[in-house]
């Protein structure tokens, strides 16, 4: 066994890096959820976050958007802290996040992701909702801009959490569990979504939890489970070594070697 | 003093000692009763209930004095109350099941409109010949004086049967209230057994209007089980404990109310059970505000030296102030940043511990053990030394140690 | 409707739908955030904030009264939080353990301290005094226009009039965070919104609606006016702005009808006396729920068939 995968930090974070973090610890209550974690994701590229039901992927996330607090660690996006850089930041959180009875239509939550950029009191101008229009119509959501959002399926709520995103214009997109519980269509729809903003130099990063489809759909993956397992290129850091120490039991020997002989 | 020692052991007159048994048999019902809707995460329900039973006192006086009786019989009232608090509960229910409103709106709803509905009604009963006597006010915050014997016996005979009855069906509300899904599939009838709740709540209510008044008697149906839950991670004992809080509110509270005629027996109750919920809030062992900030420190110390001494193992440099500090404190690091004696042996035994534990995460399947993994517990605390001596054997030979 | 009206019922109708105004906005924020019984927390905590401005200060004027309430409010919305974070208890049950104890200690304070030589118990708590709160001055329509008349409105018309425009302006004016806020706080915190400082502001926003009303109008109306219109204006529609509006028309008409019914209804049966105002308008806010859940067009849950 080698020693490939013992954690080493980096002396300092790299500034070119959409999202990097180091030592970063974040616990709910007396037990810690990830353990002195580092990871930097590269730019312009399509990165999936791997690991087991509980192993701290959208913990991950939220801890490196400060949305909860952390207990050490450091957090740098583009090279900036977090806070001076969330125009930079597009956020999809878990679909079941919010309450999908409120009172309000498609558009208007495709607009919520306008609000950085009108403001407060500036009046919504016939410009932000044909771009609101315009995200919806990205995601193949064009039809359904005045519905009440409770009255969409699954996968069209998710679809229209992704075109809010799209509004935001960031240059970062960080997706929780984007494809959890959404029809086939709609998985296909997001990762074209997605793919064409890698090809406009975008960075995506993405919780996800469908091994068999991480080598189509990404390009770098973290392997975590509490700690980080393994980083890098799909072909050196998603193999059947790694995933059988991030999974351990979980998934047999067999399932491992097919899933990591799809990423070689 | 001496009235109050008096009063607290039964000794201040027969009335008097019948109140505190009654409150105190009270306070036990309210808190062990309160307790299964609080573990329920339903702990307002109670309130709509109580607010619900103003428009009941009224009418029910109405009803008595119209049929020619005496508008103030106990009896009547409580009877009165306790149909208009099972109103409101339904109508909490329907609100539910009907509408897109959730509960605590519906609970908000009922409570505000019954209650406004019952000061309606008061005001119309001042305005008949002989309401202006009815004292039914009292009912608002509760009173003793003017408590009539027969008062006292019902008080403190319904809240025996009360606590009966929670013993008898301890078990399956214990079940409900912690995993209503597993109670349904043990066969359970969780709807019945929710609305036996919601029914000793209201049997609480309604014995209590009198002594503690509808307000208040919320007070006594929370407080007790929050209290409780300060101490124990068990629902049984919470439920028992909340009795026993509550039993002792009601007793201390009553004597005082009796030794000092001017301090009223509800809000002393129910300030008594706030006194002990505040001590148990700063000064529980496990979830007190005092634990809960001791705990923290120690947690963040050892997550900080944890990951300290992993970078010194390294030989990277640390950069977090905190770490630092902890380091340093406690002699693992010079102040130049370089390892101590005492550091680089805690260090190596700290990286070895990780390497093992990522053997182990290859070669040991039992994702239970696996996963006690949290970065701070020990391998040695988890598996024992055979294993850990294989898990060294598939370390690299200049690794091992 | 002529000078008897001007002088007897036409203020206490106008402070009572200011009052049911300034509480039914924030209300309908904190339906959505499943805060509803906050409403109902701080209307009971007002009652140990007056008294203890009143123990302070030792006279009942509205100043101290006010500030001591809002106090009080902000003083239980602190400790609901410390209790349901530090305790990790579910916040209907820190909601209740905070207010019945606070209010516990102000009845307690009240009975304890002399308070027979002014105006101040816990039914006027409770039911306010809308009846009394009249005209006298006036002596017809045109007094509208009268300077002096105008000069001895009461008191409590201007100043909750103002409270229901300050709410109304920063309903307005924070109506794009407060909607992400409450629809999505995940976002909204990852975008950089203040997310809890909204809560708090629009806590204290409730909170003051709570103070300024309940003196006039009682802690009945502030809870019913709290809840019953914007959850009655939630059965209506499916848009934000839409509910908002339905539930501003319901709370003006609770508080006409229910002071009419309250004034005339008796009259109108035959019976010698008016009832309570505060208990008639919570009745009547209650009824046109009642009716909402039965006929609201969007009374259905999603998925759930709106005949239910």
């Amino acid at each position: 066994m080698s020693d490939l995968h013992v954690v080493t930090s980096p002396a300092t974070l790299d500034p070119a890096s959409p999202l990097a973090v180091r030592g970063l610890t974040v616990s709910y209550g007396e037990k810690p959820a990830l353990f002195s974690l580092d990871a930097s994701f590269p730019a312009g590229a399509m990165s999936a976050i791997v690991g087991p039901n509980g192993a701290g992927k959208s913990t991950f996330l939220k801890a490196a958007l400060g949305l909860i607090p952390r207990v050490s660690g450091e957090v740098t996006i583009f090279g900036h802290d977090v806070n001076r850089a969330r125009d930079r930041i597009a956020y999809v959180p878990q679909r079941a996040s919010v309450d999908w009875d409120f009172p309000t239509t498609a558009i208007d939550v495709v607009l919520m992701g306008l609000y950085g950029q009108i403001g407060l009191w500036r009046r919504i101008s016939g410009a932000h909702r044909a771009r609101a229009r315009a995200c919806l119509d990205r995601v193949g959501m064009a039809d359904f801009a005045d519905r009440q959002i409770g009255q969409l399926s699954g996968g069209q709520q998710q679809r229209v959490f992704l075109a809010r995103a799209l509004a935001q214009d960031a240059d970062l997109f960080l997706l929780d569990e984007p494809f959890a519980g959404v029809d086939a269509a709609t998985e296909a729809a997001i990762i074209e979504v997605l793919k064409s903003l890698k090809a406009e130099g975008r960075s995506v990063v993405a919780v996800h939890h469908d091994l068999s489809t991480v080598s189509a759909y990404f390009d770098h993956v973290l392997l975590v489970n509490l700690r980080r397992i393994a980083e890098g290129p799909i072909a050196t850091a998603f193999t059947a070594d790694t995933l059988s120490e991030t999974y351990g039991g979980r998934l047999g020997a067999l399932q491992i070697e097919g899933l990591a002989l799809v990423g070689t | 003093m001496a009235t109050f020692l008096n009063a607290l052991f039964l000794q201040a007159g027969y009335n008097a000692a019948l109140v505190a048994l009654g409150a105190a048999l009270l306070g036990f019902a309210a808190g062990a009763g309160g307790s299964f809707l609080f573990l329920r995460k339903r702990a307002l329900v109670s309130d709509a209930v109580a607010h619900a039973t103003l428009p009941g006192v009224g009418l029910a006086f109405i009803v008595m004095v119209a049929l020619g009786g005496d508008g103030r019989s106990l009896p009547g009232l409580l009877l009165g109350s306790a149909i208009t608090a099972w109103l409101g509960l339904l109508g909490v229910e329907w609100m539910v099941r009907r509408t897109r409103l959730s509960e605590d709106a519906a609970i908000g709803a009922i409570l505000s409109v019954f209650f406004g509905i019952g000061i309606v009604l008061l005001t119309i009963i001042q305005s008949m010949s002989q309401g202006r006597q009815a004292g039914l006010e009292g009912f608002l915050l509760g009173s003793t004086a003017g408590m009539l014997f027969q008062d006292a016996v019902l008080i403190a005979g319904g809240g025996a049967a009360v606590v009966a009855i929670i013993w008898l069906l301890r078990r399956p509300m214990t079940m409900v209230a912690f995993d209503p899904g597993f109670a349904a599939a043990r066969g359970m009838n969780v709807r019945r057994v929710d609305l036996a709740m919601v029914g000793l709540v209201l049997a609480v209510t309604v014995i209590g209007l009198k002594l503690v008044g509808l307000i208040l008697i919320v007070a006594l149906l929370i407080i007790p089980p929050v209290t409780a839950r300060f101490w124990s991670e068990r629902a049984e004992t919470v439920v028992w404990a909340a009795g026993v809080i509550g039993a002792v509110s009601g007793w201390v509270g009553a004597a005082l109310s009796a030794s000092a005629p001017d301090l009223p027996t509800g809000p002393i109750i129910v300030l008594i059970s706030a006194g002990l919920f505040s001590l148990s809030l700063l000064f529980a062992p496990a979830r007190g505000v005092l634990a809960s900030i001791l705990a923290r420190r120690a947690f963040q110390a050892r997550v900080h030296r944890r990951q300290g001494l992993l970078a010194l193992s390294r030989s990277e440099p640390v950069h977090d102030p905190l770490t630092l500090r902890i380091l340093r404190r406690e002699g693992l690091m010079r102040a130049d940043g370089v390892a101590t004696d005492k550091g680089g042996i805690a260090s190596t035994r700290v990286a070895r511990d990780e390497r093992r534990w990522s053997i182990a995460r290859r070669l040991h399947h039992d994702t239970a053990l696996i996963g006690r993994y949290d970065g701070l517990t020990p391998i040695d605390e988890v598996f024992t030394r055979d294993e850990i001596a294989q898990f060294d054997a598939g370390l690299p030979a200049a690794e091992g140690v | 409707m002529g000078a008897e009206f001007v002088q007897f019922s036409l203020t206490p109708i106008l402070i009572g739908i200011f009052a049911a105004v300034a509480c039914a906005l924030p209300g309908n924020f904190l339906i959505l955030r499943r805060q509803a019984l906050i409403g109902d927390a701080i209307s009971h905590v007002v009652l140990p904030g007056i008294v203890v401005a009143f123990l302070i200060t030792g006279v009942v004027t509205t100043g101290p009264m006010l500030l001591g309430a809002a106090g009080a409010a902000l003083v239980a919305v602190v400790l609901i939080e410390v209790v349901r974070r530090v305790g990790k208890i579910e916040p209907g049950a820190a909601m209740g353990v905070v207010f019945t104890s606070m209010f516990a200690g102000g009845v307690l304070l009240l009975e304890q301290s002399d308070t027979s030589s002014v105006h101040l118990d816990v039914e006027h708590a409770l039911m306010g005094n809308l009846e009394q709160l009249i005209w006298l001055r006036a002596d017809g329509w045109g007094s509208l226009l009268d300077p002096v008349a105008l000069a001895h409105l009461p008191e409590e018309l201007p100043r909750m009039a103002l409270i229901a425009a300050i709410i109304g302006l920063l309903t307005m004016i924070f109506w794009r965070p407060l909607k992400l806020a409450s629809f999505d706080e995940g976002f909204a915190r990852a975008m950089g919104l203040p997310v809890n400082l909204i809560g708090l502001g629009l806590v204290t926003a409730a909170a003051a609606a709570a103070v300024a009303a309940f003196d006039a109008v009682g802690s009945i109306i502030v809870i019913a006016m709290f809840i019953c219109p914007p959850a009655a204006a939630r059965l209506m529609t499916n848009r934000l702005g839409i509910q908002v509006a339905w539930s501003l028309l319901f709370a003006v008409l609770s508080a006409i009808l229910g002071y009419v019914l309250a004034g005339y209804g008796p009259i109108w049966i035959g019976a010698a006396s008016s009832v309570s105002a505060a208990g008639m308008v919570a009745a009547v806010s209650g009824a046109i729920l009642g009716l909402t859940c039965l006929f609201g067009p969007a009374r259905g849950r999603v998925g759930v068939a709106a005949g239910g």
